[in-house]
């Protein structure tokens, strides 16, 4: 039982101290009005420095992460994460620069900014990139608006986007914030786009496609010349989900298979750290022509000088309150000049290879859905777990019993018990040698001891949690009330 | 340098397991035609190479540890105690994603629920989220809420909201059939009258910021009460720090507060990574985008956390989904975290005081110049609005003050065109008296 902050909390304890008022000092009812200030001061802890870092180290070690465990969870491009990158971003000539102070004040980091828009340009083959969208569906988002913007400007009323039914959840969601309709395209056996079904779909209503290469199941769009073509014949753009551009560095640039615009994830590709579900970077890259459309500001040289040019005329507006997640920017510029471009090739090229290893190791066990190679990830299916009564989301949770962190479980929706694995470039061999050992025993164990399977995971700080109660009877906040050590309040 | 552990044996033994003679065989779906032809990006560097090559980079940049900076508007220079970035580096934190599976990241999930208790105490709110991308997509993510919850066509939002918040906010709903209408402003804050003019059953919220984009605070209490007055939603956008002396929206009759929680422990940097906090209250939870940890038990009864009510969710929900966010600001959830618990309710109260203290001395000595003048006639907490009545203008003093590692007011002129003199000035407690003096020394030697 782990205790919450609040429940070390002992009145008049201080963790903190403040530096003394060195202008005169005035309370501060004399300062603002009563009738603004606050009557009861906040219920937060009352407790000791030491208190904080016990309790926040201990808090650490209850998680897994790719620090500590391998994390193959599908999509998500778990993969190491440079200690360098994060040592350079916190100088404070980066950390600690106001985005408001004089452009002159900030030369060397919208230096950096430009050429890592110019590094992601080379990289994917698009004209220009935005840097400001914070994650990737904030990346999504800023596409679709200027999806819907190129067509405006065009004086049409296009209302439909196309997306594959094995697309990430984020997709039809960023359409329908956009104001679009989302028509849902099914995909053909082999798990890929059938192009026969998109013509049937493509009219003079359909703004965009919106696809993801290589889909989620890991597969290549091998018509995607084909795909691009009949969409740019109907007036239709092409928007990439970048998020699965790992499999792609050195290997295929996404502007010259007729890509329109699309999306990155820093956080994925460029190894920028999770942080336990955030934060990212979503930049969006664009074709030539939808250069206009980009969010303001844009960076521009006037010179030698970097500016900040805060208006377009046929922009879709600003998306963040300021550049967009810099502190995530500058990790990423740090770790592409780190591994230039033979280490970037040697990236997907190695992603490929473990995540192709690992499908053959499990293809005994826990076949792929759709027969390979796949690229950097892959979906395996875990139906033959059913006879035993045994489901994947069980599988998964012995899986962290074995020190593994789960793959993504039930996505794509298309494979009946998924399992998405993303082994990712930095894992070695023994590692996935080790993966592939324990899902082989748990594959034994669901035969010789399903109930045993069904109740894990054992071995972790908690047994198997509740989501239902969860859901039913939602606890989001710890109650102070009644609690000793607020009784002051 | 790349981190890859193969080497070329192994890669070899793989590629036999998989059955292929080469690379090429695995990627062979890749018709030859988009293969690429040319990658264009310099060669990699070792560890020492790429620090020379950051360390040329920074030099033109000048930080906030090298300058008096007065100026705020959205983006404070606050205090970091040591055992935030101490304890927010160890990887166990900053590696792992989202914590989908709830018993291999129970500390992460732990520490959320902490996270939204805090944020509830702040804010004196019933709910609050798992973050969203920073303050201005929060309060996009309110005013797309607060349509949904309400089946009207209007938005009322102050223009003393910041304008880039209000700029995103525009963006986002671009695609929604809605009408957002500007109210303006008299003496610095929102015309009551306009408000109570424009208001009636048509309208779905009320976007107010609190202290406003002049530093001025706002009469809330009073503006939700007209709004609530005919069903409309109040929507506020706070200062957290200020919450350790000002009145919290929870009190103000806010139905959706939201804030820039990036002063809570995180460095400016540039604008970025935020920290978007939204609250709301327990009647609008369903409504509420993003994650929400919850406290349950486990098998064996023991408590736990994991994430939930996630049929709101777009990996559930789809187009159907109450947003579309997906990553949030999980590490600087983590930062706000401890940055609150090792504060304690005293801290925070002394570092508001001291803000306040702070900005009110800065305000008293503009005066003494003569030549700078309070815009209104408005109480504040850390920033305020002066008009500067002498020869020079604001853009001209501080690019004299520059020169002298002194960062002026901003100028507001580019947003308010009808206050061409009037720059927000701000001081935080990282501002000392001697750099009150020496701001004063240089203005005073225009």
């Amino acid at each position: 039982m782990k205790e919450l902050i609040f429940e070390r909390s002992v009145a008049g304890r201080r963790g903190y101290r403040l530096p003394p008022c060195d202008v005169t000092p005035r309370p501060v009812a004399e300062l603002i009005p009563e009738e603004h200030l606050r009557q009861h001061a906040p219920h937060l802890p009352e407790v000791s420095e030491l208190d904080v870092v016990r309790h926040y180290t201990r808090l650490s070690q209850l998680n897994f992460s790719v620090d500590t465990h391998c994390y193959p969870l599908g999509s998500c491009t778990m993969k190491y994460n440079p200690k360098l990158n994060d040592r350079i971003a916190s100088w404070s000539r980066f950390a600690q620069m106001h985005p408001l102070h004089p452009a002159s004040c900030s030369q060397g980091l919208l230096r950096l900014l430009d050429e890592l828009e110019q590094l992601l340009c080379e990289i994917t083959g698009m004209a220009a990139f935005t840097l400001q969208p914070a994650a990737g569906a904030q990346g999504e988002l800023t596409g679709l608006k200027i999806i819907r913007a190129y067509h405006r400007a065009k004086r049409r009323a296009r209302t439909t986007i196309l997306i594959p039914d094995s697309a990430h959840g984020t997709n039809p969601a960023s359409a329908a914030l956009s104001g679009f309709r989302v028509v849902e395209l099914k995909s053909n056996a082999q798990g890929l786009i059938d192009v026969g079904e998109l013509r049937r779909h493509l009219s003079h209503d359909v703004a965009a496609l919106m696809l993801t290469n290589p889909n989620t199941l890991g597969l290549f769009e091998r018509d995607i010349l084909a795909i691009t073509a009949l969409c740019h014949e109907h007036g239709a753009l092409v928007y990439l989900d970048g998020a699965n551009m790992h499999a792609l560095l050195g290997l295929v640039k996404p502007g010259e298979m007729g890509v329109d615009l699309l999306q990155l994830n820093l956080h994925k590709t460029f190894s920028t750290p999770h942080g336990g579900g955030g934060p990212g970077a979503g930049p969006v890259g664009v074709a030539k022509a939808l250069e206009e459309f980009l969010p303001t500001p844009r960076l521009r040289t006037r010179g030698t000088r970097y500016v900040w040019e805060e208006r377009g005329k046929r922009s879709i507006g600003r998306v963040h309150a300021f550049y967009g997640n810099v502190g995530v920017l500058v990790r990423a510029y740090v770790y592409i000049r780190t591994l230039g471009k033979a280490g970037l090739e040697r990236v997907s090229r190695a992603a490929i290879i473990n995540a192709n290893y690992l499908m053959a190791k499990l293809a005994g066990t826990f076949p792929a859905a759709f027969p390979g190679p796949c690229l950097h990830e892959f979906v395996a299916t875990l139906k033959s777990l059913k006879a035993h009564g045994v489901t994947a989301w069980d599988a998964a949770k012995r899986l962290l019993d074995y020190g593994f962190y789960a793959p993504t479980v039930y996505f794509p929706l298309t494979v009946e018990e998924a399992f998405m694995i993303e082994p990712t470039e930095t894992e070695s061999k023994e590692t996935l040698d080790a993966f592939a050992a324990a899902l082989q025993q748990i594959a034994e164990e669901a035969k010789s001891d399903p109930e045993m399977v069904r109740q894990a995971p054992h071995r972790l700080p908690v047994h198997r949690v509740d989501d239902v109660k969860a859901a039913r009877e939602p606890n989001l906040r710890w109650d102070v009330r009644g609690h000793k050590q607020f009784a002051k309040f | 340098m790349d981190y890859t552990p193969h080497t070329d044996e192994e890669i070899q033994q793989m590629l036999q397991t998989i059955g292929v003679r080469s690379f090429d065989e695995l990627v062979s779906a890749i018709p030859p035609e988009v293969r690429c032809r040319s990658f264009q990006i310099p060669e990699g560097l070792s560890e020492q190479e790429v620090l020379t090559l950051c360390e040329e980079l920074v030099q033109p940049n000048r930080s906030l540890h090298e300058f008096a900076s007065f100026l705020g508007f959205g983006s404070y220079h606050h205090v970091i105690p040591t055992v935030v970035d101490t304890l927010a580096a160890r990887g166990e934190w900053l590696t792992p994603y989202t914590p989908y599976q709830a018993e291999a990241s129970q500390g992460t999930l732990q520490m959320i629920y902490e996270f939204q208790t805090l944020i509830c105490e702040l804010m004196g709110m019933e709910v609050a989220n798992a973050s969203l991308y920073d303050g201005a997509s929060a309060l996009a993510e309110a005013a797309t809420m607060s349509l949904r919850a309400h089946a009207r066509p209007r938005l009322l939002i102050a223009q003393t909201v910041h304008p880039h918040y209000r700029q995103v906010m525009s963006t986002y709903l671009s695609g929604f059939p809605c009408v957002v209408q500007e109210i303006p402003s008299t003496n610095g804050v929102v015309d009551l009258e306009a408000l109570a003019k424009a208001l009636n059953d048509d309208v779905a919220a009320v976007i107010l910021q609190q202290p406003n984009v002049f530093g001025c605070l706002e009469p809330m209490g009073e503006a939700f009460e007209l709004a609530h007055r005919v069903g409309a939603l109040c929507v506020a956008d706070v200062y957290p720090i200020s919450l350790g002396a000002l009145k919290p929206p929870g009190s103000c009759g806010a139905d959706i507060a939201v804030a820039e929680g990036r002063c809570l422990g995180s460095p400016v940097a540039y604008g970025g990574p935020g920290l978007g906090l939204l609250t709301t209250t327990q009647a609008l939870l369903r409504r509420i985008p993003g994650r929400l940890a919850g406290c349950t038990v486990d098998r064996l009864g023991q408590r736990s956390f994991t994430l939930t009510l996630q049929t709101r969710e777009q990996h559930i929900r789809r187009e159907k989904a109450t947003s579309n966010v997906c990553t949030n600001e999980g590490w600087l959830c983590l930062r706000a975290t401890i940055f609150l618990s090792v504060l304690g309710p005293q801290g925070l109260r002394e570092l508001a005081a001291l803000n306040a203290q702070k900005a009110h001395a800065l305000w008293r000595r503009l005066q003494e110049l003569g030549f700078m003048k309070p815009a209104f006639d408005q109480p504040f907490f850390n920033e305020f609005t002066m008009r500067c009545l002498n020869d020079h203008t604001i853009e001209e003093i501080n690019r004299k003050l520059l020169k002298q590692g002194l960062i002026g007011g901003l100028a507001l002129r580019p947003w308010y065109p009808h206050l061409p003199d009037a720059a927000v000035w701000c001081a935080t407690e990282m501002i000392s008296t001697s750099d009150i003096d020496r701001l004063l020394d240089a203005l005073k030697s225009l």
